[in-house]
């Protein structure tokens, strides 16, 4: 399953204003791998997301989704192969009501309507949405959207799906329910984020980025309980890692 | 502060209105268009005197509220907020135009006032139709119809996201509102200079949201034209409709009912 690889070589990204978001990131992921990209504020995260479906285009080494190199030939293939799931959900919704949005994706592949509607059907169904079809997003709550958002990528029927901060402003409940259904996926999964207690449920490896380039890569128990890197990054231990602050408290007591 | 908020909850408002299960909701959105045209073409195409024979056309806004369990009190409302734009371009008709030209009884009425009249009733009717489409459709309803009508895509594409993003913004300006007010004290910090800042801050906001969705919609496959997936078709109700009302429209615009029952009336009693 070749076609499920994301393979980043050398990537160097510079802003127009000069600030240097990526200089020289390498990696590679495999089939059906679940990987956190983590790191500190602007450390280069939703750049390099952004070059994994060429919403950025790389200005010096490569992006290849499943052995295809990124450029403007093979654009549309790797934006079908790719799924992102952006951070505001109100920026990626933006249809007037949430079956036209989840249909947007497979019309513009140019699928006869009736598997549109299949798949959109299917897709809302997948996220427990399906009540929802005929809402306008502006009326969704922030799980819903969030839900929806995630429908309206999977109706393309994406291989690898790439999210920015999923758990973002989410109620602790919402965001559990997240993460059980990001569980149940088979893609290759591609999050950034902060929420390190979600990198600990949901991914088996983890890529911290420090000022454009990759500071550690390897199996997250590994890189999450290593604290001198952590805080090197300006990043934690997740919190559940971290002493109980009222167990501390007793046991203290009891000494 | 809570005009905006309270005017956003309205839109809200004629959405919901527009989501109930009538008969008049149930219509294809394109007939309910295409009457509506048909009935603002018909009061505004009246001469500018007309005052009686306009008056058999407010059967239209009636009935339409009635079957389609529209709250007349709020409607009116809205008319009414709109009302000082037409009251402001009929109120010099009658400084102007004072030749005389009905009596009532011992009352002469100037021709300015008549026009005057016929201004208000003709608002009153054309913004009572346009709202009752609205309201009894929905805006989104009313755009896909436009395109299965055949108007310009760019142009329906537009303002369905006007109509998708004016939520999204009024909430980003309401922010910055509050975050200024908060800030402010004695009426220091309100004046226009930080107002024009906050404006250009909207500005700056709204461009790099207008970039971010631009992106999401390239993640999923935009090349320039949106697709929309809605079968629509005819049914014998909605033909009926567009057909029975336009009839009307075209009736009573070829004869002042008013005047034909005055005439009958006149000449029962005789």
């Amino acid at each position: 399953m070749s076609h499920h690889l994301v393979e980043v070589k050398d990537l160097k990204y510079h802003y127009p204003d000069g600030t240097a978001a990526l200089q020289g990131v390498s990696f590679l992921l495999t089939h059906g791998e679940a990987v956190a990209i983590i790191g500190a504020n602007g450390a280069g995260k939703s750049t390099l997301l952004l070059h994994l479906n060429g919403c950025l285009m790389p200005q010096a080494g490569e992006v290849r989704i499943g052995g295809l190199p990124l450029n403007k030939n093979t654009l549309s293939h790797v934006r079908r192969t790719v799924g992102m799931v952006f951070q505001d959900p109100d920026d990626q919704l933006f249809m007037p009501i949430v079956y036209d949005d989840v249909a947007f994706g497979p019309l513009n592949l140019g699928l006869p309507p009736a598997e549109v509607d299949q798949l959109v059907k299917d897709s809302l169904a997948r996220v427990g949405a399906s009540h929802l079809q005929d809402r306008p997003p502006y009326r969704l709550s922030g799980g819903e959207k969030r839900a929806v958002a995630i429908a309206s990528v999977l109706a393309m029927s994406p291989d690898i799906l790439v999210m920015d901060e999923p758990s973002a402003a989410l109620d602790p409940k919402t965001r559990r329910q997240l993460i059980e259904l990001l569980k149940t996926f088979k893609h290759t999964r591609i999050i950034a984020t902060h929420d390190l207690d979600l990198v600990l449920d949901l991914c088996s490896r983890t890529i911290i980025l420090k000022d454009g380039q990759v500071a550690a890569d390897g199996p997250t128990l590994d890189i999450l309980q290593n604290e001198e890197l952590l805080a090197s990054s300006s990043l934690e231990k997740p919190l559940r890692l971290q002493g109980c602050p009222v167990c501390r408290a007793k046991s203290g007591s009891a000494d | 502060m809570a005009n905006i908020e309270s005017a956003l909850l309205n839109i809200g408002y004629l959405e919901t209105l527009s989501s109930q299960q009538t008969p008049l909701q149930r219509l294809d959105p394109r007939v309910k268009l295409l009457t509506t045209l048909v009935f603002i073409v018909a009061v505004v195409s009246f001469g500018k005197y007309e005052v009686t024979g306009l008056l058999p056309f407010f059967i239209y806004p009636v009935a339409l509220i009635a079957v389609g369990n529209l709250p007349p009190a709020y409607l009116a409302r809205k008319i009414l907020l709109a009302a000082p734009f037409a009251f402001f371009i009929g109120i010099f008709n009658p400084l102007l135009d004072r030749a005389i030209l009905v009596h009532l009884g011992p009352v002469a009425i100037s021709g300015g006032w008549v026009s005057f009249a016929s201004i208000m009733i003709r608002f009153t009717l054309t913004v009572s139709a346009a709202l009752i489409l609205i309201a009894g459709t929905g805006l989104n309803a009313v755009c896909l119809a436009l395109d299965k009508l055949g108007a310009p895509r760019s142009f329906v594409m537009q303002l369905l996201f006007l109509y998708r993003y004016i939520f999204v913004l009024t909430d980003e300006a309401l922010r910055l509102v509050r975050a200024r007010a908060l800030r402010s004290f004695q009426g220091r910090g309100l004046g226009l200079k930080v107002f024009s800042f906050m404006i250009g801050q909207l500005l700056l906001r709204t461009l790099a949201r207008a970039r971010r969705i631009h992106l999401a919609m390239l993640s999923r496959g935009f090349e320039g034209r949106i697709h929309l997936l809605r079968p629509v078709r005819l049914r014998v109700q909605d033909a009926a409709f567009l057909l029975g009302w336009s009839t009307l429209f075209v009736f009573m615009r070829w004869y002042n009912i008013p005047h034909l029952l005055g005439n009958l009336a006149a000449e029962f009693i005789r």
